[in-house]
């Protein structure tokens, strides 16, 4: 009876804090979408002139202020906007007459999520054996080099490392194209061809934080009762290290992959503009030199968003990794 | 500088307490010798950057076509780009505008950070819920990102790039001072100083200030390094400083173009950045270990 009680107060406060973090993140979204509608605001140059060209009469002018609703309160122009935003009508650039939303969310942001997802899993497919192997070995030249690669990977900048890995694969030994963008998902080989080199990268700036957490993780986990344990059932090596050792040190992974998000947004836009990739990067860059304050607004809040979503996301993966966090 | 060393009391036996003698002589000099290097590069660079009239060959900006693109030479140590400016010269110059940007863009950040941040711990009730969502809106853009929409509004420029970023720095920093602020409220000497009615400037200057200085100032140091490679990143884009200001970014995004025929325009000046930010990222990090304890023994 008492357990009864105990669950059902647990399942209530356990709802009460889900409804909570929902308030907070719909908190933060509305705030963010006020940055975003400030920006537009506050960006140079006229939108009605920019729409109707160089030619135009006073009345025409008039006439599309008014139909903009300009003529209203910011406030009322807001809430305007945010409907329009939340339907999907984000209005089209003036320069290619194309929809934004199509622009940035069907064409932009699958290329920048590829890219993404094809950098972390070099990173991790480098970075966790290389952690591991510097914290078996350690301070072997293997714990060495796994450090210098986290110094240096730290200080590279995407855009230097981009120029400088072109400059070896593609016009030293010219294995690799230099720009341009074929869809993996549309054509396999080919596009991780022209993905290699960026994904590289992108991927190299992560490589140095995941073997250094790995390693720190993995240290830390190898002292532990449990890992004797297993080897005195007679359990072998590698499986100590990958199954028991592993499992221990996805958490801290999850979050530094997590809070490194910026990091890896960052190195993202740069990438893009070195390699001429047709993601969010390249769109939001060439959109602030063409002063087209739609496509920045929409690729500054589809940024946004993404990186909510995968805070929100980390978060989540740590119940699910850690049964411990789950009975509280 | 003075460290902690962890009490030995607790340890036992002699083997511990040997290691725990050599460990407490030891670790400070390895970290010291991080932070030192770091202190040595950087040290370099800003010499380099006060005295670029007198240590550059050449004048930064002036062309010579008859000797453009000229790889490196006697005479032009580092090659000339496409315009035949000397890219040695230039470099030097870069590292001016690289470390002027860092420290004034992460110094007018940190003071409008501090303000908001002192403002919303200390005052508290609705002004701090205001504060804190308007940061959370703000942290949650990507800095680059927010940085870009800055420079989008503001327009191209030096003073725009620090000011940009400046305004992309400030939520990060009134988060930390805001958390500092409210751990140094609930102490009690700063009740003390209340019942002694101690006037509230002087609390914030006297007693608050000094005890959020160092974890603020150390985070504004790491922060330098991110700067720079915002700024630079920015020029890269081309929304950064305009040419033909010398600026490693907008040297490596012209040396791009021609990576085939000279290699040297783009190599040079991003290896002077990525020195730069080994040596500011080598001394933070050596810092924070010496002077954070919960950091201390973390890179044992």
């Amino acid at each position: 009876m008492k357990v009864a009680a105990n669950s059902l107060e647990l399942r209530a406060s356990r709802l009460w804090q889900s409804l909570g973090a929902v308030a907070q993140t719909a908190l933060v979204l509305l705030v963010v979408s006020g940055i975003s509608f400030l920006f537009l605001k506050l960006s140079p140059g006229d939108p009605v002139a920019l729409m109707l060209g160089s030619d135009f009469s006073r009345d025409s002018y008039d006439q599309l202020y008014r139909n903009l609703g300009l003529d209203r309160p910011w406030l009322q122009q807001y809430f305007h906007w945010l409907s329009r935003f939340v339907l999907g009508e984000w209005g089209s650039s003036y320069v290619s007459k194309q929809d934004i939303f199509e622009l940035a969310v069907l064409q932009a942001l699958p290329v920048t999520l590829t890219l993404a997802a094809l950098s972390l899993l070099v990173a991790l497919a480098v970075g966790i054996p290389l952690g591991v192997l510097a914290a078996i070995k350690r301070n072997s030249w293997m714990d060495i080099l796994a450090s210098a690669i986290a110094i240096g990977g730290n200080a590279f900048p995407s855009f230097y490392l981009g120029v400088v890995l072109i400059w070896i694969f593609s016009v030293a030994f010219g294995w690799f194209p230099s720009m341009g963008y074929v869809s993996p998902w549309s054509d396999p080989l080919g596009g991780l061809w022209h993905l290699a080199l960026p994904a590289l990268t992108l991927g190299a700036w992560y490589v140095g934080l995941i073997a250094t957490v790995t390693r720190s993780s993995l240290l830390e986990v190898l002292e532990q009762p449990y890992m004797a344990a297993a080897r005195a059932r007679g359990e072998p090596e590698w499986r100590v290290i990958w199954v028991h050792g592993m499992r221990n040190v996805l958490m801290p992974l999850v979050t530094i992959i997590g809070l490194q998000l910026g990091g890896m947004l960052r190195g993202a836009v740069m990438t893009e503009v070195v390699f001429t990739l047709p993601g969010l990067g390249m769109m939001i860059t060439n959109a602030v030199q063409t002063r087209e304050y739609l496509v920045v607004q929409a690729g500054i809040m589809i940024t946004a968003l993404l990186f909510i979503a995968v805070n929100l996301l980390v978060d989540r993966t740590y119940t699910i990794l850690d049964p411990r966090l789950r009975k509280k | 500088m003075t460290i902690a060393t962890p009490s030995l009391i607790s340890e036992s036996g002699y083997w511990h307490r040997f290691q725990g003698s050599f460990a407490r002589f030891w670790r400070p000099v390895r970290r010291q010798r991080k932070a030192l290097a770091g202190l040595g590069i950087v040290c370099l660079f800003v010499l380099v950057a006060v005295f670029a009239p007198a240590l550059a060959p050449y004048s930064p900006t002036e062309q010579n076509f008859a000797d453009a693109m000229q790889g490196p030479s006697w005479k032009h140590w580092m090659g000339t780009d496409s315009y035949g400016q000397d890219i040695l010269s230039r470099t030097f110059y870069g590292a001016r505008s690289a470390l002027w940007i860092g420290f004034a863009s992460v110094s007018l950040g940190l003071l409008v950070g501090v303000a908001v941040g002192l403002l919303a711990g200390l005052r508290g009730g609705r002004i701090e819920w205001a504060l804190m969502r308007a940061v959370d809106g703000l942290l949650a853009f990507p800095e680059l990102i927010m940085a870009m929409a800055f420079m989008a509004v503001l327009g191209l420029g030096m003073n725009n790039v620090i000011l940009a970023l400046a305004l992309s720095f400030v939520g990060p920093f009134a988060r930390t001072v805001r958390a500092d602020v409210l751990q140094v409220k609930a102490r009690p000497f700063i009740e003390a100083a209340r019942l002694m009615d101690v006037p509230e400037r002087e609390i914030i200057l006297r007693h608050v200030l000094p005890n959020i200085a160092s974890p603020i100032l150390i985070q504004a140091g790491m922060r330098i390094s991110i700067a720079i490679l915002l700024a630079s990143g920015l020029s890269f884009l081309g929304l950064g400083v305009v040419p033909p200001t010398p600026d490693w970014g907008l040297m490596i995004a012209e040396g791009r173009g021609f990576i085939s025929m000279a290699p040297w325009m783009a190599g040079m000046p991003g290896l002077a950045l990525a020195t730069l930010l080994i040596g500011l990222n080598l001394l933070a990090e050596g810092l924070r270990d010496a002077l954070d304890p919960r950091t201390r023994g973390e890179h044992s």
